[in-house]
């Protein structure tokens, strides 16, 4: 077996004339937690349906966990777990009931099945509910069953699409803190969203999805890298003279760029965090410095700085 | 080429086709049996089946012919009530299509259809666990009608069935589910195709009426256009019959009439035309042993099933191809 989990290259779907995943590769590592990002249409759920074999794919090949979805499905089901963006349950029964019918369709044997939907349930704090009727649960709840469900077969690969979508805040966190627990456990997990910061906290590696490709791969910091060109941003508020203050700035070495954003405040992108040259530099070219910062590299700055130079780049 | 394709891959996948079919089938046989439209069919059907055999048991105990006592539960008819058998023609459509067409499309509406087909279940015994259910189902509450029927039948007549009855009673309750699984599998197909259950469910009930209600007229219009065009001898007699009865037996409601008949009416020896030479044998009031009534529903039996597992077939194509999105 190699040593991806899950494997796609030049995975393509075409929807009549219409390019829906163009030419997609992708490699994700054992143990990982893979975040596929991008607007709505960029193709994510098409994706996630081709790999797990829901849909068959125009072009290309997919591996997962050594199999292949298209002539092993049910191998590549037995221990792939899959939670739609919209999970649905039978609402007339209960949440164990719900459960133990997965459970049974994955053939788990029957002494087996009260452990492992009592441990699921547990997992996702429903215990108290099970025997509710899911017609009466909320979405949290809901959501949370859905992961209970995609526990239930102990799957070492876990694919989510939107896991977070429709919670409140605090739900939510609770969401990602019971996803970095799976984590924990070894299980890899891939999952889409465009809720930036919940992937940033997650997720060791994010793609970044845009019209059918894959435009950007690789870690928050090197997507940083990439698009942001420097990997960090330094804020300074200082007092003294604009033009000799930003010169003095934009000398030192590894800064990409220096500039004056207007009163008393500068913005310095460098490869390196260049926070005690940069209050030097202020210093010996006369300034009285106030503050200075270097600012977290956030995806959300990334995804609308890489939107929008897409979106001139295609003008 | 790519169909070709695709069976060919699908008769060398792995692991049994089978697979997770008795938890389908369980799952849908607990759903049919304690759900509301269940309780709804139950008592419709219990109404005129006591309806028809409380009249029927009037007209046999008031006289006629005392072969058969039993078998008369099932066809007897008295103004303004048809027969038991007459009401299980358009009733058992009825219930079929009424179990089945919300089968997929409802699956697909809750969103629990993406979650279900990404367990290790091949679609094709997900169909056929909904499928086998359906069937189950009706069997159950068709068996529960035959017992009522026996069950009024001894309390009133007072005369325990012969075995001959009970054969042929039992062969006509075989025969009244292969036709309800016709119905099933029809509005099953229905509920692939149509995301709607209530587009699948008219679907269902326009297809039914037409072979109830119209297709004698159509057969009736088609009859001059394909049959031969002057009747000279006996053969164009002849061909002009059998032309007539092959186009009426196009309509599943004929074969199951036609099955009805054979099996609950011995006396009846013959279908269609007959002969002057074929008289003696079609000789009316000596009736048919039940071999040989048999013999004659082979056919009707054999193309009920042949038309359930092409519906099905097609369904299950149509399933294949389809693409899940939550
Ligand atoms: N059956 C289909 N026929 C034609 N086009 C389709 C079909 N299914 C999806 N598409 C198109 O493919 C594109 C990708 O859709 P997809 O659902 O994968 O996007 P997504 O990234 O999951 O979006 P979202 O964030 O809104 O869920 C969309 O533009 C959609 O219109
Ligand atoms: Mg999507």
């Amino acid at each position: 077996m190699s040593e991806f989990v899950l494997e796609a290259n030049n995975l393509t779907k075409r929807y009549g004339n219409f390019l829906a995943v163009d030419h997609l590769n992708l490699a994700i590592r054992e143990g990982e937690v893979f975040g596929l990002l991008g607007p709505n249409g960029a193709g994510k759920t098409t994706t996630i349906l081709m790999l797990l074999g829901l849909t068959e794919p125009t072009e290309g090949q997919v591996r997962v966990l050594g199999f292949d979805p298209a002539r092993q499905p049910l191998s590549v089901k037995a221990r792939t777990g899959y939670m739609p963006d919209q999970v649905g349950f039978y609402d007339d029964l209960t949440a164990r009931e719900n459960l133990t019918y997965i459970a049974r369709l994955n053939g788990i044997p029957y002494r087996e099945i009260e452990r492992r939907v009592d441990a699921a349930l547990e997992r996702v704090k429903l215990t108290e509910v099970a025997h509710q009727r899911v017609g009466t649960f909320s979405r949290g709840m809901r959501q949370r069953l859905g992961l209970a469900d995609v526990l239930i077969k102990e799957p070492r690969l876990i694919i989510m699409d939107e896991p977070t979508q429709g919670l409140d805040p605090e739900l939510a966190r609770e969401f990602l803190g019971l996803i970095r627990g799976l984590k924990e456990d070894g299980i890899t997990i891939l999952l889409s969203s465009h809720l930036l910061h919940q992937v940033q906290a997650v997720c060791d590696r994010v793609g970044l999805f845009n019209r059918g490709r894959m435009a950007l791969q690789g870690t928050v910091a090197e997507l940083a890298r990439q698009v942001l060109g420097g990997a960090y941003r330094i804020q300074i508020q200082a007092d003294g003279p604009a033009e000799k203050l930003s010169d003095a700035l934009q000398r030192i070495p590894q800064v990409i760029q220096a500039h004056h954003a207007g009163a008393n405040r500068f913005e310095v992108e460098a490869r390196d965090d260049l926070r005690a040259e940069a209050a030097e530099a202020v210093v010996k070219a006369g300034g009285r410095l106030l503050s200075l910062n270097v600012e977290q590299q956030s995806l959300d700055e990334i995804y609308a700085r890489y939107f929008e130079e897409a979106k001139h780049a295609a003008a | 080429m790519r169909l070709l394709e695709r069976f060919t891959s699908t008769s060398g996948r792995e692991g049994s086709p089978w697979t997770g079919l008795s938890a389908v089938f369980l799952k849908e046989m607990a759903d049919h049996l304690t759900g509301a439209r269940m309780r709804i069919l139950e008592i419709l059907i219990l109404v005129t089946a006591l309806g028809s055999v409380y009249t029927a048991l009037n007209d046999i105990v008031s006289g006629g012919s005392q072969e058969f006592l039993y078998l008369r539960l099932f066809t007897t008819a008295q103004e303004p009530l048809p027969s038991l058998v007459g009401f299980l023609g358009f009733l058992v459509p009825l219930i079929a299509i009424a179990l089945a067409f919300d089968a997929v499309n409802s699956e697909f509406n809750r969103r629990t259809l993406s979650r279900i087909l990404a367990q290790p279940v091949y679609r094709d015994a997900f169909l056929f666990g909904k499928f086998l259910a359906c069937l189950a189902t009706l069997a159950v509450v068709f068996s529960a009608i035959w017992l009522l029927v026996f069950g009024i039948g001894i309390l009133r007549l007072g005369v325990p069935p012969t075995a001959e009855e009970t054969g042929r009673a039992l062969m006509f309750l075989f025969a009244t589910i292969f036709y309800a699984g016709i119905w099933a599998a029809l509005a099953l197909l229905f509920s692939i195709v149509f995301r709607s259950p209530a587009t699948a469910a008219l679907a269902s009930l326009a297809v039914w009426l037409f072979f109830t209600a119209f297709w004698d007229i159509v057969a009736g219009l088609l009859v001059p256009v394909l049959g031969p065009k002057q009747i000279l001898t006996i053969g164009d007699m002849l061909a002009l019959g059998e032309l007539e009865l092959a186009l009426a037996r196009i309509s599943p409601t004929t074969l199951y009439g036609e099955i009805a008949v054979i099996l609950l009416q011995p006396v009846v020896r013959s279908l269609g035309l007959v002969l002057p030479i074929q008289l003696d044998r079609a000789l009316l009031g000596s009736p048919l042993p039940l071999g040989q009534s048999l013999i004659m529903i082979w056919p009707h039996l054999t193309g009920l099933v042949a038309v359930t597992i092409l519906l099905f077939a097609l369904g299950y194509v149509l399933f294949q191809r389809q693409e899940i999105r939550a």
